[in-house]
């Protein structure tokens, strides 16, 4: 692992220190949002699948039935019939959080305009219309359901995708980084250290060599005959 | 942001006239102006008829990210062509890593 390009400095050292801890803090705060968030997804995901299942299978049918009740009546007669629907659909959105995911949170109101369940004439429509359009207003429920579910299920994926990369560029890049880079440091300023204390030794041994060859020359001169 | 709209072939998505839901008949390369202009244009939720969301897979999947509009793939009147499973296949790839969750349905 390559370390940081930096001056082995004891200000440095306690610089990279906090990194250090500033970063193993977030590895381990990221890691666990990451496991919650897969907790949350496989309930989800597991719901999703289910309803996704069910929805098909009744969209498919029910649609099946306009495909039938197109067959019975000609098309001009099917948009007339369907032209003002009695009912409208209102839904109201908001944002839920799940592990600071804004996800949507969707209710959903129907009005109804008139007490009619069908606003077209019994007599120009086909039966099968009658229980296609009945069987697709039971399905809506469901349907707005799996649009909520699924959207979740997108943003949390996407997030979890998100934080799993971050979790492994902290602790396969970063970390290491920061530590190596301490190690080199602190080697540094060893190496400093024991290079300082052996000059010391040096010069001193040197100092005293040459008192004492001083002191010697000295006895010698005083002991001189003149 | 209150809307529901459905896009996809006429006749699979004249059914949700009755329920009081606009329509976007569109097919092809249609089918991304019209995603894009109901997606500025207030609708939270946007139901794709498979077949054409297979013809604007990039746009949809642009709009993932963002909470809103939900486009959600739905069988058109020709049943299911597995493009919604396929999507919640690909999200449990992404989040998991690998697809564990249907493992055993499929064998």
């Amino acid at each position: 692992m390559a370390i940081l390009r930096v001056n082995p400095t004891r200000m440095e050292l306690t610089r990279l220190k906090k990194r250090l801890a500033v970063a193993k803090r977030g590895h381990k705060l990221l890691k666990d949002k990451r496991d919650e968030m897969v907790r949350q997804f496989l309930l989800l995901i597991k719901r999703n699948k289910a309803l996704r299942q069910e929805v098909e299978d009744a969209l498919s049918t029910a649609l099946a039935g306009f495909v039938l009740a197109r067959v019975a009546m000609t098309k001009d007669a099917l948009d007339e019939a369907l032209l003002f629907p009695v009912r409208e659909v209102v839904i109201s959105v908001l944002k839920a959080n799940i592990m600071s995911v804004n996800v949507p949170k969707i209710t959903y109101k129907e009005i109804k305009r008139d007490q009619v369940f069908f606003p077209y004439s019994m007599l120009t429509t086909s039966a099968e219309l009658d229980s296609a359009s009945a069987k697709l207003a039971s399905v809506l429920p469901q349907m707005i359901e799996l649009a909520e579910l699924e959207k979740t299920c997108n943003m949390l994926a996407d997030e979890i995708e998100k934080t799993r990369r971050r979790v492994n560029a902290l602790e396969y890049v970063m970390i290491p980084q920061l530590e190596e880079t301490i190690k080199y440091i602190r080697m540094k300023l060893d190496e400093n250290e024991r290079g300082n204390l052996t000059r010391l030794m040096k010069t001193k041994d040197m100092i005293a060599g040459r008192e004492a060859n001083y002191k010697k020359c000295k006895r010698r001169a005083t002991r001189s005959p003149f | 942001m209150n809307k529901i709209g459905v896009v996809g072939d006429s006749d699979s998505i004249i059914g949700f006239k009755s329920l009081g839901i606009d329509i976007y008949p569109a097919t092809g390369g249609d089918v991304m102006k019209v995603i894009n202009r109901l997606a500025g244009g207030g609708y939270a939720i946007i139901f794709v008829t498979e077949q054409a969301a297979e013809a604007a897979a990039e746009t949809i999947d642009r709009y993932k990210t963002s909470p809103y509009p939900a486009i959600i793939p739905i069988p058109g009147n020709r049943g299911t062509t597995g493009f919604g499973m396929k999507g919640i296949h690909a999200n449990v790839e992404k989040a998991i890593g690998t697809d564990i969750l249907f493992k055993d349905a499929d064998n």
